[in-house]
Parts: C-alpha cells; sequence; structure tokens
C-alpha cells in the first residue's frame, strides 16, 4: 500500500514522524519492494553513478548528436565559466555547462538517467552536483537528495503527468525542475515545506512550456530547456530557503500543470507540427536531417 | 491510480536520446531475437509511423539491431552495432512502411533463415521505454515481456489449459495473467508469471501431445 499519493500526505508524514521527505521515500520504497536498505542504498548510488559521468562528460570534450543537429555547447559555457567577468556568474555557469553535458551524452547515443524523463534528463543531475560542489557535501548526502527528487516526480506522475506528449515541456523539465528544486532544498538543511514550496515555484516559473522539437528529435530546444530548467531549480530552492512561501500549495500547482498540459494544442505536445520546430528554420532543418 | 516506484521515476538508465525510439526500440529487437532464436543471416525492419519518420535521428535503427543482437537497452555498444552485426556476418535492411492500423511506433521485425522459413515479429514500443508485442508470424497476441512470458501454441483439446497451469503450479510458478485464442483449431496461448519459467517447466509442457509451440521469454533489464 502506497503511503502517500499527495503533497500533503507526504508533508503530515515528515511531521508526524519528525523526518526528511528522502526518509518517508525511502521507507515507503522498502516497503512496496521488500528490498533491503542496502540494495536500495547501491542501486541509488549506481544510478548517481550514471549521472556524474552524463554531467560531466562534455565539459571538456564536444560531443556531437546522431543528427549532427547539436552538440558542443556544453563545453562552451564550461569555458565561459571560468571567465571572471560572467554575468550570472560561476554556479549558475557551471550548472547549465553541466545539465547541457547530459543532454549531449543523451543526443549522441549515450547513457543517461531517464529523470523523469530522457528528453528532461540533464536537469536532476547537474542540480544535486551543483549542491554538493557548492556545500562541500558526501555522496551520501547526494543520493538522499535524489529519494526526495524521486517522492516529488512519483507525486507529479500519479496525479498528473510526466510525459511530452500529454503535457508538454512542463511536463517534463518543468516536473524534472520541481525534483531537482525539491532535492537542493533537503540536501541544504531546508524543512520538507520548504521542498514543497520549491516544488512548486518550478512549475509555476514555467507553466504552459510547450514540446516543440525540430524534426521531433530530443535536441533543440531540449538541451536549452535543460540548461534553463537547472536554474529554475537553483534560484526556486533560493527563494524557499529564503522562507518565500507558494500561495498556492504545491497539489493544486500540480493539478493546475496538468490541466494546462490538456488544453495544450496537440501541435505544442512532442508532434514537432508547431512551435520552433514549424518555424521556418526548424521545417529546413527537419527536411535536411530526415 | 497507477502506483510508481523511485526508480520508475529515476530511471531507466538508458541509452539515449529517446525512451520510446530508442530504449524501447532496443527491448523490441531484443524480445523479437528471443522468440524467433538465434542463427538468422539476416534481419529486415519495417518501420511504421513515427519509426518511419525519425528513426535515424533518435538511432531507432541502432538500436533495433543492437537489440537482435541481445544487447540490453542501456549498453554502450547500442551506437556501434551496425559495425557488430557486420562483422558478425548479419546482414540488416530497413524499409519505410504502413503496417495499418498500428501504434505510431511500431516495427515489424522479419528474420531470414538458411534452412528454416522466415520468422516475423510486431511490437510497438509504447512510451517510457515500455513495450508491446502484438503479432508472432500470424499469430495475434499481447505481452508487455515485463514478466516471464510463456507463449504456447496448441491442437485444441479439452482440458490442455488446465494441464499447462498444473504443470506450472506444481513447479511453484504463480501465473500473472492468461490469454487464450483460437484460429480455426489451434489456440494460442500467452502466460505471464510472477518467476522465472525454467528449460525443465517448458520441457514438461512440451511432452503434452497437443502441444505444437512453446518458448519461455524471460524479462529484459533497463
Amino acid at each position: 500500500m502506497s503511503m502517500f499519493n499527495k503533497g500533503e500526505e507526504l508533508l503530515k508524514l515528515c511531521n508526524e514522524k519528525n523526518k526528511k521527505i528522502s526518509d518517508i521515500v525511502i521507507e515507503k520504497e522498502l516497503n512496496d519492494t521488500g528490498v533491503s536498505y542496502d540494495e536500495l542504498m547501491n542501486k541509488m548510488k549506481e544510478t548517481l553513478d550514471v549521472m556524474n559521468n552524463s554531467a560531466t562528460s562534455a565539459l571538456n570534450k564536444e560531443i556531437i548528436s546522431v543528427s549532427r543537429l547539436t552538440g558542443g555547447d556544453s563545453k562552451k559555457v564550461e569555458a565561459y565559466k571560468n571567465m571572471d567577468n560572467t554575468l550570472s556568474g560561476r554556479l549558475i555557469n557551471s550548472a547549465m555547462a553541466k545539465a547541457l553535458s547530459t543532454s549531449e551524452v543523451n543526443a549522441s547515443m549515450g547513457k543517461i538517467v531517464a529523470c523523469p524523463t530522457a528528453g528532461a534528463s540533464g536537469i536532476l543531475p547537474s542540480a544535486v552536483l551543483t549542491a554538493k560542489e557548492r556545500l562541500n557535501l558526501t555522496d551520501e548526502d547526494v543520493i538522499k537528495g535524489l529519494f526526495t527528487a524521486a517522492g516529488v516526480g512519483e507525486i507529479v506522475a500519479k496525479n498528473a503527468t510526466i510525459s511530452g506528449a500529454e503535457g508538454g515541456c512542463q511536463a517534463e523539465c518543468g516536473v524534472a525542475s520541481a525534483m531537482a528544486a525539491a532535492a537542493v532544498v533537503e540536501m541544504s538543511g531546508g524543512t520538507p515545506e520548504a521542498c514543497l514550496n520549491a516544488a512548486s515555484f518550478s512549475l509555476i516559473n514555467i507553466m504552459g512550456l510547450v514540446c516543440d522539437p525540430i524534426a521531433g528529435l530530443v535536441e533543440y530546444p531540449c538541451a536549452l530547456r535543460n540548461a534553463s530548467g537547472v536554474v529554475n531549480a537553483l534560484i526556486s530552492a533560493d527563494l524557499a530557503l529564503a522562507g518565500v512561501n507558494s500561495l498556492v500549495p504545491f497539489d493544486e500547482v500540480v493539478d493546475a500543470m496538468y490541466k494546462v498540459g490538456k488544453l495544450l494544442p496537440e501541435s505544442l505536445r512532442e508532434t514537432a507540427m508547431g512551435g520552433l520546430a514549424s518555424t521556418p528554420t526548424g521545417e529546413e532543418l527537419k527536411r535536411r536531417i530526415l | 491510480m497507477k502506483d510508481y516506484r523511485v526508480f520508475d521515476i529515476l530511471g531507466p538508465v538508458m541509452i539515449g536520446p529517446s525512451s520510446s525510439h530508442t530504449a524501447g526500440a532496443a527491448r523490441l529487437g531484443k524480445i523479437a531475437k528471443e522468440i524467433a532464436g538465434g542463427n538468422f543471416y539476416k534481419a529486415i525492419f519495417y518501420l511504421h509511423g513515427s519509426f518511419a519518420k525519425t528513426y535515424k535521428g533518435h538511432g531507432t535503427d541502432r538500436a533495433l539491431v543492437a537489440g537482435i543482437l541481445g544487447m540490453e537497452p542501456s549498453d554502450e555498444n547500442i551506437k556501434d552495432s551496425f559495425n557488430i552485426a557486420k562483422n558478425q556476418g548479419i546482414d540488416i535492411e530497413f524499409v519505410e512502411t504502413d503496417l495499418g492500423y498500428e501504434h505510431p511506433n511500431t516495427v515489424k521485425i522479419v528474420f531470414k533463415y538458411i534452412d528454416n522459413e522466415d520468422f516475423y515479429v510486431i511490437g510497438s514500443s509504447i512510451g517510457g521505454g515500455s513495450i508491446i508485442i502484438t503479432n508472432i508470424n500470424g499469430t495475434k497476441l499481447k505481452f508487455s515481456g515485463d514478466y516471464p512470458t510463456l507463449l504456447s501454441k496448441y491442437i485444441d483439446t479439452k482440458g490442455t489449459i488446465s494441464r499447462i497451469s498444473s504443470i506450472l503450479s506444481t513447479n511453484d510458478i504463480n501465473i500473472a495473467t492468461m490469454k487464450v485464442t483460437r484460429e480455426s483449431n489451434i489456440a494460442s496461448m500467452v502466460v505471464e508469471a510472477d518467476t522465472e519459467i525454467s528449460d525443465f517447466i517448458l520441457n514438461e509442457i512440451s511432452k503434452l501431445e497437443e502441444v505444437i509451440y512453446i518458448k519461455g521469454i524471460n524479462p529484459i533489464k533497463g
């Protein structure tokens, strides 16, 4: 039996037991699957290893996509990060480079963790690794954060959608940012309430974002939206850690995101028939690639 | 409300770029190969719908070939599957086609053998790396490959279902789902079980007089 289906139920459990979101998610997973605590932690460690690789392997090496449409941007941003006079500073640029890295690895048929999907796979690894560096945390802290992220993702998947074909990019990159925001709030020592506030902000910030990939490929604008997605997660986390409260509770934000997704025309839900995909340039690139 | 687990959200670990067009394609290829059996010298992939339109950019072609070579969806050699097939002397062909009223991500894989007739499997990648197999050599059916699966064909005879299920229960196999269909006097049965179905059990079932085909398929990781 599932212990929580909604954000409110998750918060109630955290408060009753005086535990973090990650503790409750781990408890639920042990209950549901019957695996041992060590097995569960080892599996998450393996997942983190794949994330680590994908988030760093394009930083210093140009990785080009199978279609040859995109690639090499992670390396550019990583090099740019090291200049002293960047507008948004080292941390933000480093986070963007890491998110682009996973997206580029994905588009070149490298190994990634879909979180919650392959198209949005750059956001969560970059967010937790950036927080780990910034806060001098251990792998164990990061692993806990990943369980918090999974808990948030489970709630959205159950009550709304994590599919771009159903809900647009807000359901993929938006949800990835929400998961990441909650994770890094917990890793920063924030309360469970702050975790869900941060997740809410991430979804609110990009509500309505359409899925319009050129030629239907998981490349452009996907990689860019992974870069902006991790920044969305980090600033959402900071807002929540500063004490900003989400007026609309998380569960209602998730409902709103789902309803907005349903209202999006099919042309803006992963069909490559609208948005950037249907621009003259998008159409021309599609003819050239396919 | 479908329940989700941690690694449904943080997973699968897969080769990109698309869970449906790449990871699902590799799974389809691998299950098709397990159903058809080895030693084919050529495989022809008839691609339908979105598979036909976007297979090159998504690496669907390389993933399908990797699958029929036995690779899992997380195998980093998927990228090089064309070369690996070539080195193994396996000929590959892709045909863009219209398979009719099928899911947009559907493929028909035809295996060619030197001393056997062609064998084909049709399946669809239905999202998030999940798949369904819908047709084996003209026999329509439906299974996901998520469970250990037993496929069998037999001359329709009273009591066959109970004879097969009793062999399973004697060997401590719990049946999760069972579907039986019939065309003329040939019945097809798909059983999804909770635990792996061993060669011993397959052998026991194949001893039944009316059984003309039996195959066990184990789930694919990732």
